[in-house]
């Protein structure tokens, strides 16, 4: 493994991490917003309630991932991310537009009552579906090779079949890994019906998350072969893990699991960004450039190295300490 | 998608350069001011909590508290403008980030450290207030303290990169090779830059929040004796006035630093015409091709400056090629007249706080203290923001001074002027909902109402009061 692998695998890691926990928080944001069609007042409240308990003390923990991964994709692979900011802008834009109204919507939901409260809480609701809609379709615009190296691709590349399929599949498995982070949250809680609530809407967000994700690999196979290829080559133990997961998730669903339901789901989606990532390795951008080619100076990737240890071991059990406080906030 | 691509107005590289370096600095400019927050108000919480948990002090636990809701709300907004500025970097400057984001990118890299340690222990703080109990809280606290100094000093080296990168090699096609990534943060121009922003930081903080409870004192004589409002005043306050004559070293510090570092911007902002000893230190007036009109003069004060002495020579713009020179002198010079002449007030301020409390171990009894206080804080932030036009404008033509113009840098992407008129509606909306927030706690307070109640990073209100007609 070179040292620009590891910075690619660093890269990796932390659009896992985002992809877990930021998607969690997006996909709260999504039930709430099905939940506003709602005639039930009362039931409403308490969702907002549960997502308020839930995501209150992690969202922008959660959301410094996004953070980190964008900074190490400048700092290790400058070119690529030139070329994915210099022809990708209008996703990327909507995305960070999405992220603006999403983290005050929340921050200014909490702060006010009454109808403040309602139309904050709308708009974070609302913008929970653009932020990750197009994220997916950044990731798909890539996959299919729109991002040339040197950014002189189609500033519509994105407006395609494979690009929108990854953003409806991103949109789908935020809701369902929210929703299975929810019902978890429910159940310590105590708060059967809810928890009965979100069990639901698990089941049926899993089962299109795996639709989505089948129909996604048919797209894949005309739009990016050589992925749909290094999917089912190197790629194949990863795929294998999670139809696995998925299915062992959908399957204590329905039979009531408790503990392991969340490690599952999590499961599922680390085993589908590992899949997608050693598919497309050694390519950043299929295919005009790969991790080596991409690479900054040997000094900088080692400094990135330096700074991913680092931060594990500072913000690790920061971390950690954050998260039992917030379960423990779940009882109260 | 050919057709698609035709529908946007094709966009000549001046109009674009225009357009995202007003987008960066309106965006920037709105940034910083929930930076500042984010860097030094922390500290004067966890001054608060200090003087609460030592002395048994309801009211000083109170003021750490009430504080820190307001932190919450900014810090959300600080968290999402900040991030809106990462994805600009490469939005607005792809090819600055493609030729150069390998050498300066690590200081943040190093920022994500501070920012999730900021993140994270912001919730645990607000979120402990009814949970952890006694000098554990207060311990909680510290490491946002440290995040903020450690998050000011990864940005704004750097920034201080661009002003004088260091820490690479260019080979023969212009491509920088043999980085030291910290040779590329601790360049010579951290050294004034860092500590002139964390100080502008608090200062920002201190007379901001002092200016907050100048204001509710002007307003209603009542709160003039209350314990509540004299405190939440006087800690701010007296943090402020303490770094005052610190910062006001520092700039000046920084202008010799500017002076041997990046002569076309000094000769910029003092509208030097003529290399030459016994250079005239003008304030006010405008800049034009014959010196300054209509200003003060001093004579031989600007070579005394930067050298200690009459015969000091300074480069002047004679020695900038045309196109090298920074655009909209008068603007710059103007800016930093600015800058300098609040520092100079606020240190007034400073004295005057400082007097009356060595002669009576008390603020000032005059109204018109309170009416200085209050005026302090916006003071600050103009003083601040015109800081950045000094630095930034004064930099021009260069992204990456020497080495890189703005205009190479910038992106062939369409549309910007729209984005730009898009971020203005969007922050104008995001200020004046973020100013109701506050106010609408602030009241909420007053009322006698629960303080604990709600605020993002902490637990919800009781079920059913969310969205309630409970206030
Ligand atoms: C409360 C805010 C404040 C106050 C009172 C001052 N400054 Fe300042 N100044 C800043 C806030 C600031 C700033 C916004 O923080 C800047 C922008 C970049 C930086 O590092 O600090 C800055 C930049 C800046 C620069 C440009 C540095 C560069 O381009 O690298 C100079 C030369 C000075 N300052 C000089 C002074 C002098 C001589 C002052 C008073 C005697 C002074 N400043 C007071
Ligand atoms: C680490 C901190 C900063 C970085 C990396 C940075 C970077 C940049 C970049 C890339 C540009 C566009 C290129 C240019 O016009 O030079 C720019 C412009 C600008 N920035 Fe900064 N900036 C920083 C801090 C700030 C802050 C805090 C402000 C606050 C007000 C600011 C104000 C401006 C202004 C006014 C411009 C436009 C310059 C012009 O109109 O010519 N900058 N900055
Ligand atoms: C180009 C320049 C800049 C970029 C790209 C940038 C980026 C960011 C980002 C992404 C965040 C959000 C982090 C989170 O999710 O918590 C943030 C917040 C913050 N930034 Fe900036 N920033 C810039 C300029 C500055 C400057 C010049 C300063 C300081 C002196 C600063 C200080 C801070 C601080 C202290 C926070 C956290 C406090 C808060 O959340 O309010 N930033 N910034």
């Amino acid at each position: 493994m070179s040292k620009a692998d590891a910075v690619a695998a660093i890269l990796v890691a932390g659009a896992t991490l985002y992809a877990v926990f930021g998607g969690a928080d997006f996909g709260a944001g999504v039930w709430e917003l099905l939940a506003l069609r709602s005639r039930d007042r009362a039931l409403r409240e308490r969702i907002e309630r549960r997502v308020m308990l839930s995501l209150g003390p992690v969202w922008e923990a959660n959301h410094v991932w996004l953070i980190f991964t964008l900074v190490v994709l400048w700092t290790g692979f400058p070119e690529a991310f030139a070329a994915i900011m210099e022809t990708l802008y209008l996703p990327l834009a909507l995305a960070a537009l999405g992220i603006v109204l999403r983290g005050s919507g929340f921050a200014f939901g909490h702060t006010f009552t009454a109808a403040g409260a309602q139309r904050a809480n709308a708009v974070f609701a609302v913008s929970s579906l653009i932020t990750p809609f197009f994220l997916g379709c950044v990731v798909g615009a890539i996959a299919a090779g729109e991002v040339e190296a040197g950014g002189t691709g189609s500033p519509f590349g994105w407006v395609g079949p494979l690009p929108i399929v990854i953003g409806v599949l991103f949109v789908s498995s935020c809701a369902y890994v929210a929703s299975v982070f929810l019902l978890d949250d429910c159940r310590r809680a105590g708060e059967d019906d809810l928890e009965a609530y979100f069990l639901k809407r698990s089941i049926a967000a899993a089962v299109l998350a795996g639709a989505l994700a089948a129909a996604g690999l048919i797209v894949l196979r005309s739009d990016a072969r050589a992925i749909f290829d290094g999917l089912f080559d190197e790629g194949l133990p990863f795929v294998i893990a999670s139809a696995l997961l998925g299915l062992l998730t959908l399957g204590g669903l329905v039979r009531g699991w408790s503990r392991a339901l969340r490690p599952l789901a999590i499961g599922a989606v680390v085993a589908v960004v590992a899949g997608w990532a050693v598919a497309q390795y050694p390519y950043l951008l299929p295919e005009t450039l790969t991790v080596d080619q991409g690479a900054g100076d040997d000094a900088t990737l080692t400094a990135l190295i330096v700074v991913f240890v680092l931060a594990l071991a500072i913000v690790g059990p920061a971390l950690v300490l954050l998260f039992r406080l917030a379960q423990r906030q779940a009882l109260d | 998608m050919g057709e698609l691509t035709s529908l946007l107005p094709s966009v000549p590289v001046a109009d674009n350069l225009l357009a995202a370096r007003e987008l960066m600095a309106f965006t920037l400019g709105f940034h910083i001011i929930l930076a500042c927050v984010g860097v030094a108000l922390p500290a004067m919480m966890l001054i608060a909590e200090f003087k609460g948990r030592r002395n048994d002090d309801e009211v000083a636990l109170d003021l750490a508290k009430r504080w820190s809701k307001a932190a919450a709300v900014l810090f959300a907004v600080g968290a999402v403008t900040g991030t809106v500025l990462s994805f600009e970097m490469g939005l607005l400057w792809p090819r600055f980030m493609e030729r150069f984001g390998d050498v300066f990118g690590t200081g943040f890299a190093i920022e994500g450290i501070f920012f999730f340690t900021e993140a994270i222990f912001i919730a645990i703080y607000i979120y402990g207030w009814k949970r952890i109990e006694g000098w554990k809280h207060w311990w909680t606290g510290v490491p946002i303290f440290i995040a903020g100094i450690g998050g000011a000093f990864s940005v704004v080296a750097v920034n201080s990169w661009m002003n004088q990168p260091r820490g690479y090699e260019l080979d023969a096609a212009g491509n920088p090779i043999n980085v030291e990534p910290l040779g590329a943060l601790f360049n010579p121009a951290t050294a004034y830059e860092f500590p002139h922003m964390l100080l502008a930081a608090y200062m920002v903080v201190g007379f901001g929040l002092a200016s907050v409870y100048a204001i509710g004192m002007l307003r209603n004589p009542a709160k003039r004796s209350d314990r509540r409002h004299r405190l939440g005043l006087l800690i701010p306050l007296t943090v402020a006035c303490v770094l005052t004559p610190v910062q006001l070293f520092v700039g000046d510090t920084a202008a010799r630093g500017v002076a041997d570092h990046q002569p076309s911007k000094f000769a910029g902002f003092e509208c030097i015409q003529e290399t030459g000893p016994d250079q005239t230190e003008w304030i006010g007036g405008i800049c034009t091709e014959d010196g300054v009109k209509y200003g003060i003069g001093i004579p031989g004060l600007d070579s005394f400056l930067v050298g200690f002495s009459t015969d000091t020579v300074v480069t002047g713009l004679d020695q900038i090629p045309e196109d090298e020179q920074p655009p909209a002198k008068t603007l710059l010079h103007l800016a930093f007249d600015a800058m300098v002449g609040i520092g100079f007030a606020l240190l007034a301020l400073a004295a005057w706080l400082g007097f009356a409390w060595w002669r009576k171990r008390d603020i000032p009894k005059t109204k018109w203290f309170l009416r200085a206080v209050a005026l302090s804080g916006i003071g600050a932030v103009i003083a601040m923001e015109a800081g950045w036009v000094v630095t930034e404008v004064g930099r021009q033509p260069w992204i990456v001074y020497e080495v890189m113009r703005t205009e190479d840098a910038v992106t062939s992407a369409g549309g910007l002027w729209f984005w730009f008129g898009g971020a203005i509606l969007l922050y104008a909306t995001l200020g004046t909902v973020a100013v109701f927030a506050l106010r609408r706690i602030a009241r909420r307070q007053e009322a006698g109402g629960d303080i604990d109640r709600g605020g993002p990073y902490a637990p919800p209100p009781e079920a059913g009061t969310t969205t309630g007609a409970a206030r």
